[in-house]
């Protein structure tokens, strides 16, 4: 009886086995294979001459000056939004797990960004810091700043080409819109972590006479190691592979100051049929990913075995 | 003055969290002539209906595309994910936990490393440019997700409910019919929230697998409603809220299911 359950229980799973066996991994490598291959063109592909050219689509990207800047703006974006996000949602966590009056209220408007496309939050956004011409005829922020007599803090925002080092800083406005999106998701993880750390913890040390910032700091946060630790992977692999926001927000921006690889691989595949240039695009995105995603996953679920 | 302070900072936030809620329903109820430079902070002099009934309008064949997708991919991606997780933590077999990692891989992958082999296959069975093609595509890709959720649902029910069923002679479906599926409503809210609105907001695979305008779901038709020559940002405004509609009522209605849905898209509860 037992083994025929474990027969059939096989049998069910194995569509979805199948499917993710053919849709992740067959495709993964079907695309590596296509990014070590000359199809850079349509017709390269219908004569379906398939020529190994090596790692010569790669070596091309990191000689190629935009692939260089979408991955310091990869670098720069992901630093500043982690940090940025995380620390937004730890105070939004704790403001909110005061119990003061109308906090609830509060905390369901924190989290409700969440229930919101990408795509919509860079439309709204991307009218707020449309910059308008400066100073004559300011837009969005802007002009609220003008109206505030704070003329001296107009600038570009996204359409900026200013940098500081590496750093394009027409991402901020992008960092923003993402941090509004998800930062109610991190004061969500922070929350249900909070609420989890056992009373008797905090009287104690409420007795030894530690203040509140010393408690947060020498006793909640080490507890919320782990949460700490999930906000940063789940950020970390939306902001590695960020793409709608960008697109729906800025595009590639001129120069490329907020072009992203995303946004370069779907130009490549689908507007100019390079496709061997966008798959190795694709690789690297999905290196950068499984370097966090693998260890996480791993551990995960052996600790769950013990 | 602590409390006073607290107030302060969640006013400031609440701020930053409101000011494009605030942009967009003004900008949506403005006509066309105040919608000048100037004066964009503020409220609509005369409210006009015109941004919306022009935005209806234009997405309403995108609307429908996207409940087209997304309610059959929802449906039958919670139930290859309900069935998924009563086979993960229920039926001990030899590596299965090797079998579920790979499986939960899936759901992490950039889906820019399968986007181009997935155009070419939906091209070869003849499913490109679909809605039938692009709830293919979510069913599969969802798959990690739901299967997730149901086996750590499951795993909190005692196994001594399913050998007690077992050893009363009940199969494997009639297990699953009579004990577990009784049991997963809150379960199945929880992924349905959580399949809907991710579907809904998708933009990667609706973009690519979609070239014809009449067969693009609503997020693609607003962002190309932003590509016309002369933007009317009422118009553009107004279709942002129609777009984003649907998954607010979800999350105003089943705030509470919404947010345990969120939370276990994150591995671990």
């Amino acid at each position: 009886m037992k083994k025929k359950n474990l027969l059939i229980g096989i049998f069910v799973i194995l569509p979805s086995i199948i499917a993710i066996a053919i849709f992740v991994y067959g495709f993964i490598s079907w695309t590596a294979r296509t990014s070590f291959s000359n199809w850079n063109s349509f017709s390269a592909l219908l004569r379906g001459q398939y020529k190994f050219v090596g790692l010569r689509n790669y070596i091309r990207l990191f000689q190629d000056s935009r692939f260089q800047t979408d991955l310091w703006n990869t670098l720069f974006f992901t630093i500043f939004f982690l940090f940025g996000t995380i620390s937004l949602g730890i105070i939004m966590a704790i403001l909110v797990d005061k119990g003061l009056k109308g906090s609830r209220w509060f905390q369901n408007l924190f989290l409700f960004p969440m229930a919101i496309s990408f795509v919509v939050t860079g439309t709204v956004w991307s009218w707020i810091f449309a910059p308008g011409n400066i100073p004559s005829n300011p837009q969005g922020l802007n002009l609220l700043l003008h109206k505030l007599g704070l003329d001296k803090l107009m600038w570009g925002w996204y359409t900026s080409t200013q940098t500081i080092g590496k750093f394009n800083v027409a991402l901020i406005p992008v960092i923003i819109a993402a941090m509004w999106q998800l930062s109610g998701y991190t004061m969500a993880m922070y929350l249900a972590g909070l609420r989890g750390i056992p009373n008797d913890i905090i009287e104690a040390a409420k007795v030894d006479g530690a203040s509140e910032w010393k408690i947060f700091w020498k006793v909640k946060m080490p507890l919320l190691t782990p949460i700490t630790l999930s906000a940063f992977i789940i950020l970390g692999h939306i902001s590695l592979k960020i793409f709608d926001l960008v697109f729906a927000m800025t595009g590639s921006g001129p120069n490329f100051v907020t072009d992203v690889p995303a946004i370069y691989m779907f130009e490549l595949t689908f507007r100019s049929n390079r496709y061997a240039l966008g798959s190795a695009i694709a690789i690297i995105m999905l290196l950068f990913v499984a370097v966090v995603i693998i260890p996480y996953l791993v551990t995960n679920l052996r600790g769950e075995k013990r | 003055m602590k409390k006073f302070f607290s107030y302060f900072f969640l006013v400031i936030i609440a701020i930053y969290i409101i000011t494009p809620l605030y942009v967009l329903l003004a900008t949506t109820f403005k006509p066309l002539n105040e919608i000048g430079v100037s004066d964009m902070w503020n409220l609509p002099q005369h409210w006009s209906l015109r941004g919306i009934i022009k935005a209806f309008q234009k997405l309403l064949p995108n609307l429908k595309n996207s409940f087209y997708l997304t309610i059959p991919a929802t449906i039958i991606s919670a139930f290859i994910g309900s069935i998924n997780g009563y086979v993960f933590s229920k039926v001990r077999f030899k590596g299965a936990n090797i079998v579920f990692a790979l499986i939960l891989f899936g759901m992490f992958i950039p889906y820019q490393s399968v986007l181009f082999p997935l155009i070419r296959f939906l091209q070869k069975i003849n499913l490109y440019g679909t809605i039938t093609g692009l709830i293919i595509v979510h069913i599969v890709y969802g798959i990690p997700i739901t299967t997730l959720i149901f086996r750590n649902y499951y795993s909190e029910v005692p196994n001594e409910l399913v050998e007690a069923a077992y050893m009363d002679g009940a199969g494997f479906f009639k297990t699953y019919s009579k004990v577990l599926f009784p049991i997963s409503i809150p379960a199945f809210v929880v992924v349905i929230i959580w399949q809907f609105t991710s579907i809904w907001n998708e933009f990667l695979f609706a973009v690519t697998v979609t070239s014809n305008p009449a067969k693009q779901p609503i997020t693609v038709a607003l962002v190309n409603l932003a590509g016309s020559q002369v933007v009317e940002w009422n118009v553009q405004m107004a279709g942002a809220i129609i777009t984003a509609l649907p998954t607010i009522i979800i999350y105003v209605l089943l705030g509470k299911y919404f947010i345990r849905g969120l939370l276990a898209g994150s591995v671990k509860e």
